[in-house]
């Protein structure tokens, strides 16, 4: 390969210095559109409100853009930050970036944890946080050498766009030498980013067995077109020093011993809980399927016999095994499986041979059982063609499914997608789709714009009921909705609904506890699981972790503690590491609110942008209950018998449409209860504003914080 | 073909000559919990634990410091560590140790010193 000649645009020189109990105290700015380049200092006040990852983020993006400013504006910025305990090589699961930015789909901050190197490497070269800021005039790359303390904004006239390939040219263009390559990471997106707002963007790490580059997703909410209309073609970090002691703990040992023990639980229960080392979490396929919760048909159903086709196994088939899969080292629940040598049956790379990235379950599903493909090897070409082009995989899904939904009711025709069958299963034009949006041409870029604004386009211009539309797109925020059926779980359609950034399980998944179990039968059960497990979650993203080691893999004897649903012993695990690395106090309560603080700030973030409000935590109806006669009828059993037993209605004699009714109007009502006791767990107000009292009794009382609140509560 | 060390416990006469042999050379310290070979004390035979080369470390090392030399013994390469200890977890005789907050694990590379002074005949560098 020739290397491309790169200009040097602006460059930045730093001093080299070690990270202290996890914390570089210091952040790095980039303005891409003024050539500059810049070093901030970290206050002892951030880090004590913020702690680090989303935190700082967040706290960055609020003081970089204005309350008007649109995803497309020079000062939106994309912010990545890593956390204290990210970095360790002891614990698994310790490799997280965590990135935001103000989100073409929802108009409001959008935060995506992302596993591969780039994160541990930019903190370890120097750095608690990027922020970057402006729009070039040119193709870029902002290049950082950890190992020499410089940053350089460089010209890119490379040719290359799409992430499968850049990653690799660029990590060989910048190694030392050939056996260097696992010392550099890399972040781009692709061509379909460029067109498309469900698009994300790809962090690399060098799989040294494989000798290929693998691609993590930060997936959620268009990252990937913030980062091309920047027209930013890559990040690339370089970092040659990583030792079992550069995070630099107070105390190593207790690092070390808490990290062994996990890995020690996990040699010993994966092959029987989860099977991450074997499929990673494809492994959900069948059990979701079982429990009518695999999203089929645009969420219609969630469980049919053809699902089996996508069962576990046959992606473990795919999968090579013994592999030592971990998206960041030390991580042995190895979750991230590849397809190797994979040939592709279309688009450009057709016959290439390539190593895929995945699928994980929300690929599997999103892309096979949601669309009715159940090829396992149609769905590993889609998982692999959204990450190179930089689509979101899980957006992707959702919106096909949309519009397939809307092909079978005659929204859409052939003269409407130009000629692309959208009928279910039909995989070969699911990858035209893709590859339009590749291309920025065809009904590709329209489905591409996401359900929100596919809704509004068929409304008008196809005269498409804007009720049904509402009723069937899944979409809450802007956002698509992630890959699990909520209909039979009120907590679940909170989990989603009530999730800052848009629907996405990763604040709450409560569905076993709320369905299957039935732990939480009162809204004020439910309230509590809403407050409790988005604030637990939301602390992985401030530190840099992955939130999988906790409970997708838990200690043999889980089940007897008092509360198994929270794995206690690794919540205490969590603590131990926090202040093995920080030096800082903390408990399991105190860590809660370490991110209740962040959370607030998140959803004021919001208010600041005409979001957060009640309104937007609205779902569609497709999240909650049957929509149309034929679902109702699939399920009629249950939904008769729910009719009797929870709102005393003999449903004989009545007719389907009067039962759906009846049973929507229960079900609505049932969430809007949910939301008020959710609302008063969370110290915000009916209409879903933090009160002042809460926000001074968590410590998020900051003077701006304050003035958006006070607008919204008079 | 590996090269790995034999243990006889039959003939083990619990003396531990052998961890203070590892110990003083590979730590210059006199000291069991810093041998790459431990016996512990049974009611029964003593239980003899040191490295038996099977490799399973090997497989799961995500920086691929654990090699396997052309004798079939696996090696630590300290510089590509990254002191994660996956490999002390992989290990099914729990023959890979580490030391207190120290960066690197350790282990039996059949260097073959410990046979030399067991006075017992209980330890054997073998070649299979």
């Amino acid at each position: 390969m020739q290397k491309p000649l790169r200009k040097v645009l602006a460059e930045f020189n730093y001093e080299l210095a070690p990270v202290i109990k996890g914390y570089n105290r210091r952040t790095l700015y980039i303005n891409v559109g003024e050539k500059a380049i810049k070093s901030k200092p970290v206050s002892d006040m951030m880090i004590d409100k913020f702690v680090g990852g989303k935190g700082f983020d967040l706290f960055l993006m609020w003081h970089g853009v204005q309350d008007d400013t649109h995803w497309d504006s020079p000062e939106n910025e994309i912010c990545i930050s890593f956390g204290p305990l990210c970095g360790n090589t002891s614990y698994p699961g310790s490799g997280k970036s965590i990135v935001t930015t103000i989100s073409p789909l929802t108009g409001i901050p959008v935060d995506c944890n992302v596993g591969g190197h780039f994160g541990p490497y930019s903190k370890f070269s120097g750095w608690d946080a990027i922020e970057i800021q402006g729009k070039a005039d040119e193709e870029v790359i902002v290049y950082i050498d950890g190992d020499k303390g410089i940053v350089q904004i460089l010209s890119a006239p490379d040719e290359e766009i799409n992430s499968h390939i850049l990653a690799e040219n660029l990590i060989t263009e910048f190694a030392d030498d050939p056996e260097k390559h696992q010392f550099v990471s890399v972040v781009s997106s692709g061509k379909g980013a460029e067109h498309v707002p469900i698009s994300c963007l790809n962090f690399s790490f060098w799989d040294k067995r494989r000798k290929v580059a693998r691609l993590k997703q930060a997936g959620r909410g268009g990252t990937g077109m913030v980062f091309r209309d920047k027209k930013i073609k890559a990040l690339v970090v370089k970092y040659s020093g990583l030792k079992g002691d550069t995070n630099n703990p107070v105390d190593l040992e207790t690092v070390q011993k808490t990290g062994l023990k996990l890995h020690k639980e996990i040699e010993a229960g994966d092959s029987t809980q989860c099977h991450m080392r074997e499929i990673g979490t494809a492994h959900l396929m069948e059990i979701m399927d079982d429990y009518d919760l695999l999203p089929i048909r645009n969420f219609k159903y969630g469980q049919m016999p053809e699902a089996r086709a996508l069962a576990s196994w046959e992606f473990k088939n795919l999968f090579t095994q013994g592999m030592a899969d971990g998206c960041w080292y030390g991580c042995s629940l190895s979750c991230c499986k590849a397809v190797d040598n994979f040939v592709p049956r279309s688009g450009p790379y057709k016959g290439h041979k390539v190593c895929v990235d995945g699928p994980e379950y929300e690929t599997a599903a999103g892309c096979g059982s949601n669309l009715c493909i159940w090829d396992p090897k149609d769905v590993v070409e889609l998982n692999f063609y959204c990450d190179t082009y930089g689509i979101d995989t899980i957006s992707f899904g959702t919106s096909v499914a949309f519009a397939m939904e809307c092909f079978e009711n005659g929204i859409l025709n052939l003269e409407r997608t130009g000629g692309i069958d959208l009928s279910w299963g039909n995989a070969d034009s699911v990858f035209e789709l893709i590859h339009q949006m590749a291309r920025g041409e065809g009904f590709g870029v329209t489905v591409g714009q996401g359900v929100r604004k596919m809704k509004d386009i068929f409304a008008r211009e196809y005269g498409a009921d804007p009720a049904f539309l509402q009723d069937i797109g899944m979409e809450a925020k802007g956002l698509e909705y992630s890959q699990y059926m909520s209909k039979e779980s009120l907590a679940q359609q909170g989990g989603y609904t009530l999730a800052l950034k848009g629907p996405q399980h990763d604040e709450a998944w409560l569905i076993f506890m709320d369905m299957v179990n039935n732990h939480i039968p009162t809204f004020e059960d439910k309230a509590e699981a809403l407050h409790y497990f988005p604030m637990f979650r939301t602390w992985f993203g401030l530190q840099g972790l992955c939130k999988l080691p906790w409970n997708d893999i838990e200690p043999a004897n889980n089940a007897e503690t008092d509360e198994p649903a929270k794995v206690p012993e690794h919540v205490q695990n969590y603590v131990d590491i926090y202040k093995a690395i920080t030096g800082k106090p903390l408990d399991k309560h105190e860590l809660i609110r370490q991110s209740e603080r962040v959370y607030n700030f998140q959803k004021v973030f919001c208010m600041r942008f005409g979001k957060g409000r009640r309104i937007d935590d609205v779902p569609p109806y497709r999240a909650v209950g049957p929509v149309t006669e034929e679902e109702y009828l699939s399920r009629q059993e249950r939904y008769d018998k729910a009719l009797k037993e929870k709102q005393n209605i003999d449903p004989t004699g009545l007719s389907t449409q009067d039962k759906m009714k009846l049973l929507r109007q229960y079900r609505e009502d049932q969430y809007q209860q949910l939301i008020d006791a959710v609302y008063r767990r969370k110290g915000w107000t009916p209409e879903g504003v933090p009160t002042l009292e809460h926000l001074k009794s968590i410590g998020m009382d900051l003077p701006e914080v304050i003035a958006v609140v006070s607008k919204h509560l008079k | 073909m590996k090269k790995f060390l034999k243990t006889m416990p039959d003939q083990c006469i619990a003396c531990h000559v052998c961890e203070s042999t590892c110990s003083n050379l590979y730590f210059k310290t006199d000291d069991a919990e810093l041998s790459c070979i431990r016996i512990t004390e049974t009611e029964d035979l003593p239980h003899m634990n040191a490295c038996n080369q099977c490799e399973a470390c090997v497989k799961v090392c995500p920086t691929k410091a654990l090699t396997v030399s052309p004798q079939g013994v696996v090696l630590v390469n300290k510089k590509l560590c990254i002191g994660c200890y996956m490999c002390i977890a992989a290990c099914p005789t729990g023959s890979m140790f580490r030391t207190q907050g120290g960066l690197y694990p350790f282990k039996c590379i059949a260097c073959g010193a410990c046979v030399k002074t067991c006075p017992a005949d209980a330890i054997r560098v073998v070649q299979e």
